[in-house]
């Protein structure tokens, strides 16, 4: 039987209440979300926090999705049932449907948050490469207020980001552009599965150009974004040929490992034809103005 | 830590470390082993209940979690002696083999049927797709609740809530 370590148990009833909770009991504390990573992980014992700080009650305050600003603002305990159910996530962000529809299963997906995916950074974790093609940003609190990061910024590797000991993630913004489409595009060995390699693109169109792509890869070791296939499409008229090239870009820039999911010339090959197939996509959506 | 939860309408508590995963809690401290305990990783749904309306692998959420919530395991299916309808179509149609997959499936099914009273194959497929049988192939698993679905009474029998996401 498998059994976490044993640890104090705190709910936090409110933002503010688990702020100040991490901040009494310093790095010892872990906040718990929909805990389908954390408590797996303490069960193995790969993880035995002190102290669990229970943010489940925050799911109202912090479960939401809203238009403002001209930002989609979605709440870090918005699960991803949620996220898959929503229409204007559907409309504005659909890369973001396309990878929920392929996160675990329906049953892990009523629990798990998006605030939960983003921290726990694993790298085969899905939500942390659309966020990065999509430009998100995060909104992580302190004792001194909001810090906004981009991608770049919040994502520092494998089980890394930059949400320090006394800070929560709050929020992810994700952009609105009136002519743009994404998509994401994975492949596991059984439905369910984490990603043997996934990819992610969100193109913005303007007269006939490419004025920005956002490429991000998943499972393979690529950075945050694709760095070089984004700078390949800015300013180009979509086509096969620059898809293409692009693609081919984005499987030289990542190392990919040789594990029980499949070898690196594998998951190099399916970062190449996934990338290639999220960009058909995406432009497809965003020349039907189907973001 | 004392731990109250409203299971199959009825509340109960128990004393229990902070540590205790609710799994553990529905079976050895409420005596309830109707909910079964399988691949322990959150993989294969041997343990799924119903939180607040919604399945749940309960191998997967500490008991303290739950205290306040609202479960339903298969103990609370059968509503007055009689068997709710996913039930019945489990016999009928021959959805189980062991049975060890067979509480969490019925609770799915459940759920499913409440939010979807028509559900396609498809729609069923998806909905138990976290959930492991290595018996029956799925087929009659997927038979048996579209038996649920057409010989449905009227209203639904089960003691849950549906709530929001
Ligand atoms: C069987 C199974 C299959 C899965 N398959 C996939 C998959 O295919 N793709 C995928 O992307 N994911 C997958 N997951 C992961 C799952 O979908 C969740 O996204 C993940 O568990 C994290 O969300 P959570 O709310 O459960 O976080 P938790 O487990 O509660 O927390 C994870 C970490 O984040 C921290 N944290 C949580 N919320 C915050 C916050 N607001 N601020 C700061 N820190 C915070 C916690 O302290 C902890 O360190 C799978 C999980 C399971 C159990
Ligand atoms: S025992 Fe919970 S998912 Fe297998």
């Amino acid at each position: 039987m498998q059994v976490p370590a044993p640890f104090e148990y705190e709910r936090a009833t409110s933002v503010q209440h688990a702020l100040e909770l991490l901040r009494a009991r310093g790095p010892d504390a872990r906040l718990l979300a929909g805990g389908h990573s954390l408590l797996p992980m303490m069960k193995l014992r790969l993880a035995a926090p002190e102290f669990l700080i229970d943010i489940d009650p925050l799911a109202g305050e912090l479960g939401y999705i809203r238009e403002q600003d001209g930002e989609l603002r979605v709440g870090a305990m918005t699960r991803h049932r949620a996220l898959l159910e929503s229409d204007a996530v559907a409309r504005h962000a659909t890369i973001i449907t396309d990878a929920e529809r392929v996160i675990a299963d329906p049953v892990v997906r009523n629990r798990g948050t998006i605030g939960g995916a983003l921290c726990q950074a694993d790298p085969a974790e899905d939500l942390s490469a659309v966020c990065a093609a999509l430009e998100a940003t995060v909104v992580v609190r302190g004792a001194d207020g909001d810090r906004v990061l981009t991608m770049p910024e919040f994502h520092r590797g494998p089980y890394e980001t930059a949400v320090g000991d006394a800070e929560m993630l709050i929020e992810v913004r994700i952009p609105l552009h009136p002519v743009a489409g994404s998509a994401y595009e994975k492949v596991e060995r059984r439905v369910g599965d984490w990603a043997v390699a996934a990819a992610g693109a969100a193109v913005r169109l303007h007269a006939g150009v490419i004025t920005r792509a956002g490429i991000a890869l998943t499972a393979v070791g690529a950075g945050v974004t694709s760095g070089a296939a984004e700078q390949a499409l800015a300013g180009q008229p979509p086509s096969e040929a620059t898809f293409a090239a692009a693609a081919e870009l984005a499987a030289r820039d990542c190392s990919p490992t040789t594990d029980q999911r499949g070898s690196v010339e594998y998951k190099r090959h399916l970062a190449r034809e996934l990338t290639l197939r999220a960009l058909r996509t995406a432009t497809a959506r965003a020349l039907r103005g189907d973001a | 830590m004392q731990v109250t939860v409203t299971i199959n309408g009825e509340e109960r508590s128990a004393d229990v470390e902070p540590r205790t995963l609710l799994v553990h809690f529905i079976r050895d401290d409420l005596d309830l082993t109707g909910t079964h305990w399988g691949c322990d990783t959150s993989n294969c749904g041997a343990c799924v209940v119903l939180f607040d309306g919604e399945p749940l692998k309960s191998c997967t959420m500490l008991a303290a979690t739950a205290a306040g919530h609202e479960i339903t395991t298969v103990e609370g299916l059968a509503a007055g002696g009689e068997l709710d309808p996913v039930q019945q179509g489990f016999i009928e149609c021959h959805g189980q083999q062991i049975g060890f997959c067979t509480p969490g499936m019925l609770l799915t099914a459940r759920a499913l049927l409440d939010a979807n009273p028509d559900p396609s194959e498809h729609e069923i497929r998806e909905a138990i797709s976290g959930q492991i049988c290595r018996c029956t192939g799925y087929s009659n698993i997927v038979k048996a609740v579209r038996w649920a679905a057409e010989n449905a009474p009227a209203t639904t029998t089960t003691t849950t809530t549906t709530t929001g996401a």
